[in-house]
This record gives C-alpha cells, structure tokens and sequence, in this order.
C-alpha cells in the first residue's frame, strides 16, 4: 500500500504541471500565459498623442466622443513602427453608415440617415470632408435628400 | 484509532498531496500584477448602444476570433405589444457589420450587447473536468488552452452561450475580459472602441471607479438573475424581454 501511495505521488508530480493548484483548482502559470499576450488595439491616448491635429478637429465637433480605433481599426502596429505600417485608407460609404444607418432600435436621439436616399452612392467624405468634424459648414453645399425618422 | 508507525508512513505521502491544496489561494504571489487589487465586471448602457457592431470586430481582431465565431455579439431585439416573453431577436453575423436599415413596425426595438458574464459563482468553471477554466483571483473568467480538452461540458454548461469550441485549436474559447490589456491598465477592446460609452470595464474593488456609484443610483439587472451565477456584467436599461 506504501509502495502504491508513493508511486501514486511520484506519477502525480511527473504528470500534474507543477503550478496546478498554486492559485486554486487550475495551472497557475496560465494567468501570466494569458496577460502575456500582445494587445492588438493601441488606445486613444497612444493616438492622440502624436495626431494633435486630429484631435483639435475632433474637439470642434461630435465625434469628440469617438476613439481613433472605432473607425481605424487596431493601430498598435502601427503604434510600435508608424514609418513602417500604414493605416489602410477607409471607405467612409461603409465605416459612416455602421454607426449612422437609419435603425429602429438605435437611441431616438442618435443621428441617422437612410444612406440610399442620403448619399445615392456617394462616399460620406465627398461632402463630409472632414471626418473628424463632420458637420457642414455650408449646408446649401450639401443638403441631405433625405433625413430618416428620428423615432 | 491508533497510530502505527505503518499507518503513519501510508498516511504521509497523502497528506502531503492534501498540503498543495491548503496553501492555494494565494494570489498575492502573482507576478507583475496585483490581482487581489481587482475584480472586474462590466457595466452596458442599453440606451447608448447603436448597433454599429465596433466591439464585435474589435474583439475578433484582438482576440484573433475566427469568421462565425463571437465572443461577444449584438442582438437586435423587437417586442411587438404584450408577448414580452417571446420577442423577435436578430443577430446578423453577430452584429460585425452592423445592422441593415429595418421597417420599423411599431413596438419597443433595441440592441443589446451580450459577452461572457464573468460570473463569480459560474457554471462553466464548476463542469470543467481537468481545471483547464477557471475564475482568475481577479474575477475574470478564463481558459487554459493548454490544458483544455475541448470536452464542451463548459460550452454546455454556460447559460448565457458564451462559449464556443475553436475550430482551429479545438479547445473551448470565450471572452477573456481582455486579460492581455485590463492587466497591462488598459481597458477592453469592445470598450476601447465604443463609440457612444455603452461598454464600460468596471474594477468593483476599486473604490474610486464610477460603477460604484452608478449601481447605486440607476436601474440595473443582470442576465437571467434566477440563475444565480454571481454575474458581473451589469445592465442598464434592460427591458424584460432580454433573454
């Protein structure tokens, strides 16, 4: 029985990593495994740190609200090497119209358009030219054909 | 009973494997990070949340998620009049696109966010035969690809259908509360891009974080409350239809 136990105990450490049960019934190694990873978005303050431009535009209208990476996608690559890697350009035709297409269940207060009867086709920045501050100063330029309900 | 010298040999080596047992739970030992200074959870603001689908691709492109698979999605709800108990619920490809314009139609239409609710008490955990998931010592629950079988009794398990098996690793995979970033003192991927706050990462154990006050002053559920999972992902604006 002895001979059994001590075996059973030498199998156990050969076998069981030796981190299992260090913070409960799991490997404890998998938590520093797991933080260890590299993150994919870099975060606003990393952006507006070197775009200031960007953020005194942003500033003067309501996509103040809107982080950098909401619309660009992940940037800590480009965060790490930005001479290297590009952000690739946007279609603003399909990056506008995820938040701004006309939907029942968006906030009643929130601004959409049925894009169709809106742009016809034609991207937002031809006559949104500034993204980052998106309002029209002219609105005889570019006046919306149609406003959705605003339900 | 009385102790032999060849009973006390036979219990030695058994009490010295029980020993392991009695001193885990100690995650001050953790390195780089206090974990005991922590418990996270998240707070979402039905009546911010547009539906733009942001969270969902900033998730798979964290988390290198593969096409088809969400760790966390949007669900566009419509309750047409009094049948609260079975409303219309849709989730094109989880919300990554977000959503087509829809012919409104009359009664209460809303989107609602859903991820893996970090539950203190969770199922998922409990089923899981090898240890392979577990809740971090700061209340994230995680998975130990290395160790995981891809049994799917986490993935049965799970009432909230967080879980999924990976079909490139086949192991079980779910929202990690992006333990990579909230470790590092950065927030979440979905909260990161939100573009209208409806996420927020919440620290519960940190006095100063706003969630704190919010809870105490707002309207707020939990998913299926009667499950009793200890769920840490709050709610607000929750209509009752939400399942």
């Amino acid at each position: 029985m002895a001979v059994a136990l001590v075996a059973f105990v030498l199998l156990r450490a050969a076998v069981v990593p030796h981190s299992f049960g260090q913070y409960g019934h799991y490997r404890g190694d998998a938590i520093a495994e797991i933080a260890a990873r590299p993150i994919a978005h870099a975060g606003h303050q990393v952006c507006e740190a070197c775009h200031t431009e960007v953020v005194d535009q942003k500033k003067q209208g309501r996509h103040v609200v809107v982080p950098c990476e909401a619309c660009h996608g992940p940037q800590a690559k480009h965060a790490d090497d930005p001479a290297t890697v590009k952000p690739p350009k946007l279609d603003t035709a399909v990056i506008c119209a995820r938040c701004h297409e006309a939907n029942s269940a968006k906030p009643k207060t929130f601004p959409q358009v049925v894009t169709a009867d809106h742009a016809q086709g034609v991207a937002c920045d031809t006559c949104h030219q500034q993204p980052h501050r998106p309002k029209i100063d002219d609105k005889a330029d570019a006046k919306p054909a149609t406003e959705a309900k605003k339900k | 009973m009385d102790i032999t010298r060849r009973r006390l040999l036979m219990l030695l080596p058994a009490a010295a494997v029980a020993w392991q047992y009695v001193q885990a739970g100690t995650p001050e030992a953790a390195p780089n990070y206090k974990t005991t200074d922590h418990w996270w959870g998240m707070l979402i603001d039905i009546t911010e949340c547009i539906g733009c689908g942001s969270c969902v691709r900033a998730c798979a492109e964290e988390n290198d998620v593969p096409d088809g698979y969400y760790r966390t999605w949007i669900e566009r709800y419509h309750v047409a009049d009094w049948r609260i108990e079975r409303p219309e619920v849709q989730s094109p490809d989880g919300g990554k696109q977000g959503f087509p314009p829809n012919q409104d139609t009359g009664g209460k239409n809303f989107f609602v966010p859903k991820l893996c609710n970090h539950c203190a008490d969770s199922p998922c955990t409990q089923v899981c035969p090898v240890g392979a998931t577990f809740v971090s010592p700061d209340g994230v629950v995680l998975v130990d690809k290395s160790y995981c079988l891809g049994c799917r009794y986490c993935v049965q398990a799970c009432p909230y259908g967080c879980r999924f098996i990976n079909p490139k690793t086949n192991t079980a995979e779910k929202c990690s509360l992006c333990y990579h970033r909230i470790t590092k003192g950065l927030t979440t991927a979905c909260c990161e891009v939100c573009p209208t706050g409806a996420r927020q990462l919440a620290d519960l154990k940190n006095p100063k974080d706003p969630i704190h006050e919010f809870l105490k002053t707002h309207n707020v559920q939990v998913l299926k409350p009667h499950m009793a999972t200890g769920s840490k992902v709050f709610y607000y604006g929750m209509d009752g239809s939400v399942r």
